[in-house]
């Protein structure tokens, strides 16, 4: 039996043991009527080697293609140590450490992810994580409306250059609790949020700002501007960064003269694998005086009866196992092994390896545009200064541009248009420190063919791509 | 030693950045960064072999018998990561086109119809990141229903006594008031109360089946007949689910909509606290408002359904489409279980639970339902120690970890005193289930003759017992420099 260990003679002598005749009578307190057959849907189990050629044939099938999207997930190289060790049986099969002298490992390494978040952020204190960025984006903002006590607000200042996946998601978490998300738009010269909209709720009751650094058309904002007014008019500021950029940009704990009140995001970019999408995970700071506010896991560094140094689970008071109905949040299993994996990242990186790492996906980004611009008929869409994705405007119906590149196994960006309708013939374009110039040079190759067909008037051939 | 006093100004791990610096002057000067982070300096050695250590101070399901009450800390196969982490799915971008994601999503969609037919629902979706975040999407979805039927004036949820601190802080997540609801001395529901607390302001109940008490709810029926009465809906926390894989189904059960943590009953890693994933099954009135991305089959392809296809669902909750990763985890094991599988695993971790209640009781360790059968997992209420002994169940706790083995979930549920929550599942030998009886045995022993070993313990571990109340009084929640 697969994972099972009882023999025969085991499973005789254990029901002996409890007198029972059969493993079925110990089921005989659920109502007859109530139980099931045979799970006829579902089929025989496969061996270890069955499976491995069942996932070996899915994995082949999505083709590995040479990837310039972004749009909040991000290809990074991730050094090898990183995942051998996260994958220690030690790191990986252990829960919550709510026996802290039997999970000093975990405990310390998140104390230290907490230290090293709280340096990048150059803010007073992080939690242990949270699911992602966006439904971190949304505990802080839930966050915020029981903080700011100068404000009666439930109403937060959100804009459009938010990723739309992490407003959409912000609004399903907050909506029922009567919180309403107002929009800000952006400049159509600079894709930046337009201050001078800002400035028209001067005066108005918000709860918060949000600011987002870089933003979703990975343009940088005004960040220092957009958190001075946000305190200036009596609301909490929330940083949504990309953590990576974080090591060569001005992190959101210095953002204007005060720095932000809580900052969030998305920490894929720090060891995590693209893996469809998660799992990711979600990094929560804030200041110290709003510690006790915060949702999540927070460890402390403490002593022992022996007066040596331990750590330990702490601030539990704010979490639903101990105050139910009343906690800052329902979050109980959290991201913990992402965190695992940020930790040793971080560490193997340091300082100096993001900030060279950010630097290098700066560089390709541009090189990129160089290339593609270089094509004639593209421009950038916008003028505002970007970090390592930008938006492209093309000269021909996006999504078939992309569907031809995708025949050949390129996928060429993100289509705006989806959730931008006024940028339907915009394209959002990454590169990361792991493209080469021959990756890029591939894919201006094939674009210009794409474009060459449109000159010569043909309809480009519509090939699908095919795993063979 | 914490990684940051292994640090040395300019040492690092070379190989691990490009080699060349780049410049950043496209980037307004303003905005660039000015102080450095203090992240650690190290070399690729010191962080190995640091994080390496660290490990080893983990008490883990590869290394010890983790009998943790609720969290079923089962044997998590390596297959299912090594497959889960095949380079053509670890480096899928989540937004890749549909010709590129087939694999992927074929998979994901077979995951959606096993869980939906071994919990006997209609619909599931996999959007959830985790069991309260499943909790959250069925709660929504209760509000979702009662709104669209303009039966708004429903305010509260019902939540048992013993359940799980996610529940009524879900309920409040969600805008209700939680109220809670008794539990009889026998481990059941207590149905009069029921009867009283339900009305025309009740939007649904939250359940646990079996209970958190180890007990299976007898009145299940009834009570899904109480509650849809009155007008609510039922809904059923997964979290105990590994006890009833394959031999009864929550939606056999009257439940309209259901949570699963993958991270216990289809054994993804727990990771030191997660990632876990926690599925969403409904009835068929909920399945309009299942949270997206969800995964559909026109016959020929697979693909997403997004708000564009469901547009009443509750949204999204998460940026992409949860935590892709595990649910391959989950796929993976369940392929490997199949449907006899399955239901193995109810059978072993249930025989499992009841012989080493059976045993523990045989030497004199009190059940706190001794009349009921255990379930997957069982509670010992160590009352009559620590009155008599003067020892108590964090006291035996610690012990234990002395004998190399975790201690149990202690001190929940809150209804039963000075308890152990005991679930052993049905990944351990008979012999880690009697040596965890043997050492029950011994602490008594020790707590009889030498109360100090048992009172001061742990010994063996890296560190004795902490001061929590200094921890939270002197909040000490990152390293800073010493100079």
């Amino acid at each position: 039996m697969p994972f099972i260990p009882h023999t025969e003679d085991e499973l005789r002598q254990m029901l002996d043991a409890i007198g029972a005749a059969s493993i079925d009578d110990l089921f005989d307190e659920i109502p007859a009527e109530l139980r099931c057959g045979e799970l006829e849907g579902i089929g025989p189990g496969l061996s270890e080697m069955e499976v491995n050629r069942l996932m070996q044939e899915k994995a082949r099938q999505d083709g590995q293609p040479l990837c310039f999207i972004g749009a909040g997930a991000y290809d990074h190289h991730i050094p090898a140590a990183v995942w051998q060790i996260t994958t220690r049986g030690e790191f990986y099969t252990a829960y919550t450490p709510y026996q802290a002298e039997a999970s000093q490992g975990t405990l310390q390494l998140l104390y230290e992810y907490q230290t090293m978040m709280s340096e990048l952020m150059a803010m007073e204190v992080s939690n242990a994580s949270l699911y992602d960025g966006a439904s971190a984006l949304a505990e802080a903002v839930l966050m915020a409306v029981r903080a700011n006590r100068k404000s009666k607000s439930k109403r937060i200042l959100v804009p459009r250059t938010l990723h739309p996946a992490y407003r959409a998601t912000v609004r399903t978490l907050v909506k029922n609790q009567g919180i309403e998300l107002v929009e800000l738009p952006y400049d159509a010269t600079t894709g930046q949020t337009d201050l001078e909209a800002l400035e028209k709720h001067r005066g108005e009751d918000f709860a918060a700002l949000v600011a987002v650094q870089p933003n979703f058309f990975g343009i940088l904002e005004a960040v220092d501007e957009m958190t001075d007014w946000a305190h200036a008019n009596g609301m909490l500021a929330i940083g949504v960064v990309n953590p990576l950029a974080m090591a060569i940009l001005t992190p959101p704990g210095e953002w204007g003269e005060k720095g932000v009140d809580i900052g969030c995001g998305d920490c894929q970019p720090l060891g995590a694998p693209l893996s469809s999408g998660g799992p990711y995970f979600g990094f929560m700071c804030c200041t110290q005086k709003l510690v006790r506010q915060m949702p999540g896991r927070i460890i402390g560094r403490t002593l022992d009866l022996e007066g040596r140094e331990g750590f330990a689970l702490t601030l539990q008071a704010r979490e639903q196992h101990i105050r139910r109905s009343k906690a800052t949040s329902n979050i109980c299993t959290n991201q913990g092994l992402m965190v695992t994996a940020a930790t040793i990242h971080m560490a193997l990186l340091g300082a100096e390896g993001l900030a060279r790492v950010a630097a290098a996906c700066h560089a390709n980004l541009r090189r990129l545009v160089e290339k593609l611009t270089g094509l004639g008929e593209i421009e950038p869409a916008f003028s505002g200064p970007v970090f390592h994705e930008t938006v492209l405007r093309l000269p021909m119906e996006v999504p078939r541009v992309l569907r031809t590149l995708a025949a050949h196994n390129i996928l060429g960006g993100y289509h705006l248009g989806e959730e931008y309708p006024e940028l339907n013939d915009c394209l959002l374009v990454c590169a990361t420190e792991t493209r080469t110039e021959g990756d890029m040079d591939k894919y201006a190759q094939k674009l210009e063919g794409v474009l060459a067909t449109r000159r010569q008037g043909a309809c480009a051939t519509m090939v699908k791509f095919d795993p063979e | 030693m914490l990684i940051f006093e292994h640090s040395r100004a300019g040492r690092r791990a070379q190989a691990q950045a490009p080699r060349q610096e780049a410049g950043l002057d496209a980037i307004p000067e303003k905005l660039h960064r000015q102080s450095k982070p203090r992240l650690p300096e190290v070399s690729e050695l010191q962080a190995v072999r640091h994080y390496t250590r660290l490990s080893q101070k983990n008490f883990s399901i590869d290394t010890q018998f983790y009998p943790l009450g609720s969290c079923t800390m089962k044997y998590n196969p390596r297959a299912c990561n090594a497959l889960a982490m095949l380079p053509g799915l670890l480096g899928r971008h989540p937004l890749a086109p549909e010709s590129h994601s087939q694999g992927f999503l074929s998979a994901m969609h077979e995951l959606q119809e096993i869980l939906r037919e071994v919990t006997g629902m209609a619909a599931v979706s996999l959007a959830p990141m985790a069991g309260a975040q499943g909790e959250f999407a069925g709660v929504a979805m209760i509000r979702a229903y009662h709104d669209a039927r303009g039966d708004s004036d429903r305010t509260e949820i019902l939540v048992p006594d013993a359940a799980h601190g996610t529940n009524p802080a879900t309920a409040v997540m969600c805008g209700y008031k939680a109220r809670e609801i008794p539990t009889l001395a026998n481990g059941d529901v207590d149905l009069e109360a029921l009867q009283v607390a339900l009305g025309p302001q009740t939007a649904g109940i939250m359940l646990t089946n079996p209970s958190t008490l180890g007990v299976f709810e007898r009145h299940i029926a009834t009570i899904a007949e109480m509650v849809h009465k009155a007008g609510g809906l039922l809904y059923y926390d997964g979290a105990n689910l590994n006890a009833i894989l394959g031999r009864v189904r929550p939606g056999d059960m009257g439940f309209d909509v259901i949570h699963m943590n993958l991270h216990k009953t289809f054994s993804t890693p727990h990771g030191g606290g997660g990632p876990g994933a926690g599925p969403v099954g409904v009835s068929e009135r909920l399945a309009p408002y299942l949270p997206v991305p969800m995964v559909g089959f026109d016959g020929r392809d697979y693909g997403w359904l997004t708000e564009k296809e469901r547009p009443e669902t509750i949204g999204r909750l998460s940026a992409f489409a949860g935590n892709a990763g595990v649910l391959l985890r989950a796929y993976v094991y369940a392929k490997m279980l199949g449907s006899e599988g399955m239901r193995r695993v109810a059978d072993y971790s249930t025989l499992n639970a009841n012989y080493m209640m059976k045993r523990l009781t045989d030497a004199g360790f009190a059940a706190a339902y001794p009349q009921r059968r255990a379930t997957h997992e069982f509670i010992i209420t160590l009352k009559k120690e620590a009155r008599v002994l003067g020892v108590n169940a964090m006291d035996f706790a610690k012990r234990m970890l002395d004998f190399g083995m975790h201690a149990p979930t202690t001190y929940f549920p809150l209804l039963v005193p000075e308890c152990f929550l005991i679930e052993p599942t049905e990944t351990e030998a008979k012999e880690a289930l009697d040596a965890f009886v043997e050492a029950m045995i011994r602490i008594r022993e020790e707590a009889q003759t030498e109360p100090e070993k048992v009172k001061g313990a742990p010994w063996t571990l890296p560190v004795r017992r902490l001061d929590d109340v200094r921890a939270a009084r002197k909040l000490d929640l990152k390293w800073e420099p010493t100079e």
